[in-house]
C-alpha cells in the first residue's frame, strides 16, 4: 500500500481552501449544494439512447476563458476543466495573484482523445475503394491541425497554465479513476513533505461522448436504458457517463494563515493500492486495508463514495461498505454519473463543501443504504474504486 | 561511511539500474556502441504506408515484434524490456517482486484505425458507418480486449503486475518532457521516505499513421527524408524539425542507503530535478525563455550546484528551429560565457525524438556517459547556426571529464523538466 499521511508528526497539516465545481447540477459551490438538498439529478435518456449519460448545465465559458480563440483551442473536456480550475482559483482567493500562481504546483488527472467524430465516419465510409495511402491523404486533408492539442492528455494542465498562469509546476497523470486518486496522494504528500506549498489538482470529463462510450461499450459498462442510482441497478449494471470538472486548491496551513485563506476543510490522508482483482472479493479486502491505514476514524463519520455501478467492483464495494454501516453514505454517481479520472477530486471536494456548510447533503437512494444524517459531519471517507482497476481513499476532516 | 544524505538532509537518490530500447537496438550494450559511432536509427518506415505523407521517416523499432500492432502494444512491450534490463542490472527484490512504486511515462492510450476499421467491417459493407452503427457492435463482449487494452492506465496496470511493483503505478504525461517527469515523481518519493526503491519507466510506441498526421500538421517534423539517417539536424542552420521516434528508458532508484545496504552497484546519482510550467503558447515557449531559464535553476537549486559544476548538458535538442533557438536563450542566460565552451549533444541526432520515453532515454544515456567518460556526439552537424555557438560536439564522440550532467526535456503545453544526474553525491 502506498501511504501519504500529513498527521504523521513533523509534517505539515494540509488543508482544502479553494473548491470549483462545473457539473451537469451548474456551477458554483451554491448552485451544487442547493442542487444536491433537493436531490437533483441531471440525466439525458434520450440524446445518446439507449445509453444514459450526464449532460454538462449550461456554463459561461467566457466567465473563467475570456479569450475567445483560448476556448476554440479547446474540446469540450479542456474547457470544462480550465472552467472548473478557474471557479477554483477564484475560490481561494488567488486568482491573477501572479507571485502565487508562479509557484502553484498542479497535477491534473486526464483521459483525453476526444475525437473528431465526422472525420472518422467519412474515412470509414470510404474505405471500400482505399488506395495505400487512402488514411494518410484523408487525415492529412481532414483533421483540423490543432485538434491534437484538443486531445493531448496533458494540455487540460496547459490551458490551465495559459488561461490561469498556474505555471509552478505541470504534471498530468492518466489511468481512469486511479489517476484522480493518485494526484491528490502525490500532492497532499509533497505539501506534507515541505516539496511543495500549495497546489491545484483536479481534473474534468466531457460525458456527452459517442467515442468514449465506445471504449467502455467494448467491456460492457454503460447503463442503458432508465436511469437508476448506483446502488438500485441489479441486474443492469453499468455507469453513465457524467459531465463535469472538479479542482481543488490544497495547501499547507502555514501557507494558508500566512496569507489569510481560510479552509473549507483539512486533506488529511489520501491512500492507493491496485488490487489484481483476479478473485472474487479483491477490492472488498483492499479497501478494508486502506481503510486501516486511512487515519484515527471516530463515530458517526461519513463515506463518500465514487462506487460506479459497474460489476464486479461496486458488489464489492457494498460488502466493504456493509462492514461499516455505522458511516452514512452518499454516492457521487448517482448525481453526477461516473466523471472517471474526475470522479475522486469531486468526492473530495463535496466532502470539503459539506464539513463547510455543517451538514451532509441528503441521501439519494430507494435501497436503504444510503440513510439521513443530521450531525455536522467532521470526517468524511472518499472512496475512489474504479471500474475496472485501482482503488483509493482519502480521509477529510474538519479543521480544528 | 559516506553520507546517506544531501547537503539539505534528504535521502541521497541513485541509480542501480538501467535499460534502454531505441531505434538504434535493444538494451545498454549496443545502444552506447552505435550513439558514440555516431549511428543513426532513422529509417524510412515501412511498417504502414507512406504515400500522401510529407514526413515518411522515423526511428521505428521494428526488431521487436508486435502482433498486431498498437502503439499501446509496442509501447508496453518496450517498456517491458526495459525495466527487465533495469531490474537485472539492479539485481533487486526478486523476480516478480520489485520492492517499491512503478512511475510510468506513456503516450496518451487511444483506440487505434486498426481497431476502429475492424468495427466498421463489423457494421457491414452496406451499411451507413456512423458513431451509433459503432455502438452497436461494440457490446456483447467481442471486443472486451479492447477495452481493456486502451484504457489509459493499461500498460502501467500490466507493467505493475509483471514486475510486481509495490501500491498504486502512476501513468503520467507531461507530453516530450515525461520520461523525465517520471524520473522526478520516483525522486521526490524516495526523498520523502516513502519507498527505498522506485522503478521509473517511460516507453513509447508512437509511429503510427495518425500520430505522423498529427505532428506534421502542426509543422513539427523534419521533411529531410532523403537520406532518412540525416534528418535530424539538431543546431544546425538547416534543421528543419524533429523525427518521430520508438523507444524506451528504465532507471531503478534507490536511497543510496538502502543500495550500500544491500551491496548494490551505483551507477551515478540522481542530485536534483527542476520543473517550470510556461503559459504562453500550446507548442511554443515564451520568447523570452524565462520557463526555460528557471526550470534549468530550480534543477541546479534542487541539487545545490552551480552552473559551473555541470561539464555536459545532454540537450532537449530535437532539432525544430524553435525549440534548439529557445534551448539556446535559456542555457546561455544560466551558463554565460560558459554556453559557448560547456559540451551540448543531442542524442536525437541519432535516436530521434522518442517523445514520452526521451527524459528516460537521456537520462540512460547521462549516465553511461558518465560511466564512460565520453560525450555521444551531435551527427548531421554540417552547417552550423551561427545563433547558436553551441559546442555542440559535432559527429563524432569525444572522451572528456565529465563529473555533472543537465539533461533537458521539453513539451508541448509548456512543459519543461531538467535533471542532474552525476558520478558521486554532490
Amino acid at each position: 500500500m502506498t501511504e501519504t499521511k500529513s498527521s504523521s508528526p513533523g509534517t505539515a497539516e494540509v488543508w482544502i481552501t479553494g473548491i470549483g465545481l462545473a457539473t451537469s447540477l451548474g456551477e458554483g459551490l451554491d448552485a451544487h449544494w442547493d442542487a444536491l438538498n433537493q436531490r437533483r439529478i441531471n440525466v439525458d435518456e434520450k440524446g445518446f439512447a439507449p445509453y444514459v449519460v450526464h449532460p454538462l448545465a449550461p456554463v459561461n465559458f467566457d466567465a473563467q476563458i475570456p479569450k475567445k480563440g483560448d476556448q476554440r483551442q479547446m474540446e469540450a473536456w479542456q474547457r470544462i476543466g480550465t472552467y472548473a480550475a478557474g471557479l477554483a482559483l477564484d475560490s481561494a482567493g488567488v486568482k491573477g495573484n501572479k507571485e502565487i500562481l508562479g509557484r502553484m504546483d498542479m497535477i491534473v488527472a486526464a483521459g483525453g482523445g476526444e475525437r473528431d467524430l465526422a472525420v472518422d465516419c467519412n474515412i470509414l465510409n470510404s474505405e471500400g475503394n482505399s488506395a495505400p495511402g487512402f488514411l494518410n491523404e484523408r487525415l492529412m486533408n481532414d483533421l483540423r491541425p490543432t485538434l491534437f492539442l484538443a486531445q493531448l492528455s496533458n494540455l487540460l494542465a496547459g490551458n490551465i497554465a495559459i488561461v490561469h498562469g498556474v505555471t509552478g509546476s505541470s504534471r498530468t497523470f492518466m489511468g481512469e479513476e486511479a489517476a484522480g486518486v493518485d494526484a491528490a496522494r502525490i500532492a497532499l504528500a509533497r505539501i506534507a513533505a515541505g516539496q511543495s506549498d500549495i497546489a491545484l489538482i483536479g481534473g474534468s470529463q466531457n460525458g456527452e461522448r459517442k467515442d468514449l462510450l465506445v471504449l467502455y461499450e467494448f467491456g460492457n459498462f454503460n447503463l442503458t436504458g432508465k436511469f437508476a442510482p448506483v446502488w438500485a441497478r441489479g441486474e443492469k449494471s453499468g455507469f453513465a457517463l457524467g459531465s463535469g470538472g472538479a479542482f481543488l486548491v490544497i495547501e499547507s496551513r502555514a501557507h494558508a494563515e500566512a496569507r489569510g485563506a481560510k479552509p473549507y476543510a483539512r486533506l488529511t490522508n489520501v491512500v492507493a493500492d491496485l488490487a489484481r482483482r483476479k478473485h472474487p472479493g479483491e477490492v472488498t479486502a483492499t479497501l478494508e486495508k486502506l481503510w486501516s491505514g486511512i487515519g484515527k476514524l471516530g463515530n458517526n463519520g461519513v463515506i463518500i463514495t465514487g462506487a460506479t455501478g459497474a460489476e464486479p467492483a461496486t458488489s464489492e464495494e457494498q460488502a466493504f461498505l456493509n462492514k461499516h454501516a455505522d458511516f452514512a453514505v452518499r454516492a457521487s454517481g448517482t448525481t453526477f454519473g461516473h466523471t472517471m479520472e474526475t470522479q475522486f477530486p469531486l468526492g473530495l471536494a463535496l466532502a470539503a463543501l459539506s464539513i463547510s456548510r455543517g451538514a451532509l447533503f441528503p441521501p439519494n437512494d430507494p435501497t436503504g443504504l444510503e440513510v439521513e444524517m443530521s450531525n455536522p459531519p467532521t470526517q468524511i471517507v472518499v472512496i475512489g474504486a474504479g471500474h475496472w482497476r485501482g482503488e483509493g481513499m482519502a480521509l477529510v476532516e474538519a479543521v480544528k | 561511511m559516506a553520507a546517506t544524505r544531501d547537503k539539505f538532509g534528504r535521502p541521497i537518490v541513485v541509480v542501480t539500474g538501467m535499460g534502454v530500447v531505441t531505434s538504434l537496438g535493444s538494451g545498454k550494450a549496443d545502444n552506447w556502441k552505435k550513439l558514440t559511432a555516431g549511428e543513426s536509427g532513422i529509417r524510412t518506415i515501412t511498417r504502414f504506408p507512406t504515400d500522401g505523407l510529407k514526413t515518411t521517416m522515423a526511428g521505428t523499432v521494428d526488431f521487436v515484434p508486435v502482433e498486431p500492432f498498437s502503439s499501446t502494444d509496442l509501447s508496453e512491450r518496450l517498456g517491458e524490456l526495459v525495466a527487465e534490463e533495469a531490474i537485472a542490472q539492479a539485481g533487486i527484490g526478486t523476480k516478480g517482486d520489485f520492492p517499491g512504486p512503478l512511475f510510468l511515462a506513456v503516450a496518451p492510450v487511444e483506440v487505434e484505425w486498426p481497431q476502429r476499421q475492424e468495427l466498421g467491417r463489423a457494421i457491414g459493407a452496406n451499411t451507413e458507418v456512423d458513431y451509433d452503427a459503432m455502438l452497436r457492435v461494440s457490446g456483447g463482449g467481442r471486443f472486451a480486449q479492447y477495452h481493456r487494452r486502451f484504457l489509459f492506465g493499461s500498460v502501467a496496470d500490466h507493467l505493475a503486475e509483471k514486475f510486481g511493483t509495490k501500491g498504486s503505478p502512476i501513468s503520467l504525461s507531461t507530453a516530450c518532457a515525461s520520461g523525465a517527469s517520471a524520473i522526478q515523481l520516483g525522486v521526490e518519493a524516495i526523498r520523502r521516505g516513502e519507498a527505498d526503491a522506485a522503478l521509473c519507466v517511460a516507453t513509447d510506441g508512437s509511429v503510427n499513421p495518425e500520430a505522423l498526421v498529427r505532428f506534421s500538421l502542426l509543422s513539427a517534423l523534419s521533411t529531410h527524408n532523403d537520406p532518412p539517417e540525416a534528418a535530424v539536424r539538431p543546431f544546425s542552420k538547416n534543421r528543419d524539425g524533429f523525427v518521430m521516434a520508438e523507444g524506451a528508458g528504465a532507471l531503478v532508484l534507490e536511497s543510496y542507503e538502502a543500495a550500500t545496504a544491500r551491496g548494490a552497484q551505483i551507477l551515478g546519482i540522481l542530485a536534483g530535478c527542476g520543473e517550470l510550467a510556461d503559459s504562453f503558447h500550446r507548442t511554443r515557449s515564451s520568447p523570452d525563455g524565462k520557463p526555460i531559464i528557471g526550470c534549468v535553476r530550480n534543477a541546479l537549486s534542487d541539487a545545490g550546484i552551480v552552473s559551473d559544476q555541470i561539464d555536459y548538458i545532454n540537450a532537449h535538442g530535437t532539432g525544430t528551429p524553435e525549440n534548439d533557438k529557445m534551448e539556446y536563450l535559456g542555457i546561455s542566460t544560466v551558463f554565460g560565457e560558459r554556453a559557448q565552451q560547456i559540451p551540448v549533444s543531442s542524442n536525437k541526432s541519432m535516436v530521434g525524438h522518442t517523445l514520452s520515453a526521451a527524459g528516460a532515454v537521456e537520462a540512460v544515456f547521462s549516465l553511461l556517459t558518465l560511466e564512460h567518460q565520453r560525450i555521444p556526439p551531435t551527427i548531421n552537424y554540417d552547417i552550423p547556426d551561427p545563433a547558436i555557438p553551441f559546442d555542440v560536439v559535432p559527429n563524432k564522440a569525444r572522451d572528456a571529464r565529465v563529473t555533472a550532467v543537465m539533461s533537458n526535456s521539453f513539451g508541448f503545453g509548456g512543459q519543461n523538466a531538467t535533471l542532474i544526474l552525476t558520478r558521486e553525491p554532490v
